[in-house]
């Protein structure tokens, strides 16, 4: 396998791409989209901050992986670089910029600020997660590469993706997508399960129409390759 | 005086933004208040219309922010109330003419001389809705208990809630309660299960609200209109009156109507 030049992290409601510093840009460019080609359902939609480190990245170059990921569906909505001139070519093409390591985490968007994330750091090894402790209402979409657990509900019309497991606290009434890179392992709970549309893997179901009876919390999983959804309780 | 800046929003066109931005400024004046109405739907304008002001503009809330007329001589006065004032949208311009910088210090000026300022919100998420947003001190929602206007009013309270805003309460407009009780509207409170905002209001459909917007007399001022009391119950719980929801039931059982017999009602 190639060396991996560029690492994927879920940060607030986008993604934290850091590029290698060292590596032909070329090289890295064309690793960026074949990666985000094969997971393209996993990007969708996304907010992507780049972070280029020293790398100083020309106009030219920088304009042409904004058009990479736009090409994608994807918005270039943040630019981390320690060199100047990376900066400027971020100005030049109105793309917010920040200097690495200022304030700590990645700086969040303007909306993505009130969304209070904060990353799980676990004492024993395992996935990380994100935490919102808020009602995700139509037009949100949360994207995270470990788990995600929502303290709220999911409106209809808001999305989850991630690429572990879905847990929330609250109403399910949205999109849910878990285990998107592919693990059939990956489940979905809620405290009332009535996605608009509820996938795992690459498993789709949607709910059944009509109220129900009878709301307990349930538990979402793949079972001889199917989507089931038993009570839990 | 430190008036308060209200906006009145929805998201969703049509579902009743301007009737009740009419109607609670009318409300408001006849409980005694000093009010501004403002018609930020630039382009579109039609506050002065269903308010009976559109022959008496003269000047817009372009021309006040752009500088070509004083705040003070581009105001509408109402014909009935001395203490209620409009200031109408521009007709030819179109909303990237006003920023919301433009209306946080026109409302600024506004709050010293008023109790209340309203704000008519345009349709839609944009620039317009930004401009009304800015300067609010709360926001009422209006929506239409049907599922798209829910979602939309569900869209726009993400946007107030991030835009440090929230959470705004809702006025539940248009209800029919013999749809609601067939199971074929949504209810109030099928609506609270989805938002989790708080209610300020629930108009029913009253086909007068139709007739008096086109009048250009607001329903407020009909008392025989159940629409207009329930805009009035709005105006007194946005001042911190603590008003009951009125009983929208109008064809009430034989039995609920002894009750309300013997209850001497």
């Amino acid at each position: 396998m190639q060396e991996e030049l560029i690492a994927i992290k879920g940060v607030n409601d986008g993604l934290l791409i850091a590029l290698s510093t060292t590596e032909k840009w070329q090289s890295v460019t064309d690793q960026l989209a074949a990666r985000i080609d094969e997971q393209s359902d996993f990007y969708n939609g996304a907010n992507i901050t780049i972070e280029l480190g020293a790398r100083p990245v020309p106009k030219y170059e920088l304009s042409s992986l904004k058009a990479l990921l736009e090409r994608r569906g994807l918005k270039l909505s943040l630019v981390l670089s320690e060199s100047d001139t990376t900066r400027n070519s971020a100005a030049a093409l109105k793309v917010p910029t920040k200097k690495n390591g200022e304030s700590g985490a990645p700086p969040p968007s303007k909306q993505a600020d009130v969304q209070e994330t904060a990353p799980v750091n676990p004492e024993e090894t395992g996935t990380y997660g994100t935490m919102f402790r808020r009602t995700l209402r139509s037009g949100r979409t949360i994207h995270s590469d470990g788990h995600v657990v929502i303290y709220g509900d999911v409106n209809p019309g808001a999305k989850v993706i991630a690429a572990g497991d879905i847990v929330v606290w609250g109403k399910l009434r949205g999109y849910a997508h878990a285990g998107v890179i592919g693990d059939e392992s990956a489940i979905v709970c809620a405290l009332d399960m009535s996605p608009s549309q509820l996938r795992i893997a690459s498993h789709v179901v949607t709910s059944p129409p009509g109220k129900r009876k009878r709301v307990v919390p349930e538990v979402a999983r793949i079972r001889d390759n199917q989507i089931i959804v038993e009570a839990r309780e | 005086m430190a008036g308060k800046v209200v906006t009145i929003s929805s998201g969703k066109g049509g579902v009743g933004k301007t009737t009740a931005t009419a109607n609670l400024g009318i409300s408001l004046a006849s409980l005694g208040k000093k009010v501004v109405v403002i018609d930020a739907d630039i382009g579109l304008r039609n506050l002065d219309v269903i308010m009976g002001l559109e022959n008496r503009i003269v000047y817009d809330l372009v021309d006040i922010v752009e500088g070509r007329s004083k705040l003070r001589q581009s105001m509408i006065k109402h014909k009935k109330f001395e203490d209620l004032f409009l200031i109408p949208a521009a007709q030819t311009r179109d909303k990237m003419a006003v920023s919301p910088e433009d209306m946080v210090k026109l409302t600024d000026e506004l709050r010293e001389d008023f109790d209340y300022v309203i704000i008519d919100s345009p349709a839609g998420i944009e620039r317009g809705f930004r401009n009304a947003l800015e300067p609010a001190d709360e926001v009422l929602i209006v929506t239409n208990p049907e599922v798209s206007a829910v979602r939309d009013a569900d869209r726009i309270t993400g946007l107030i809630e991030a835009a440090d805003k929230g959470p705004g309460r809702l006025i539940i407009n248009r209800l029919k309660p013999d749809l609601v009780k067939k199971g074929e509207m949504l209810s109030s409170d099928d609506v609270y299960d989805i938002l989790g905002l708080k209610i300020i209001g629930i108009i029913p459909e009253d086909e007068l609200v139709l007739s008096a917007s086109n009048s250009g007399i607001p329903v407020t001022l009909n008392m025989d209109s159940k629409a207009g009391m329930a805009f009035n119950n709005v105006a007194r719980r946005l001042t911190g009156e603590d008003v009951p929801f009125m009983n929208l039931d109008d064809n009430p059982g034989l039995f609920q109507r002894l009750v309300r017999f013997l209850d001497g009602r």
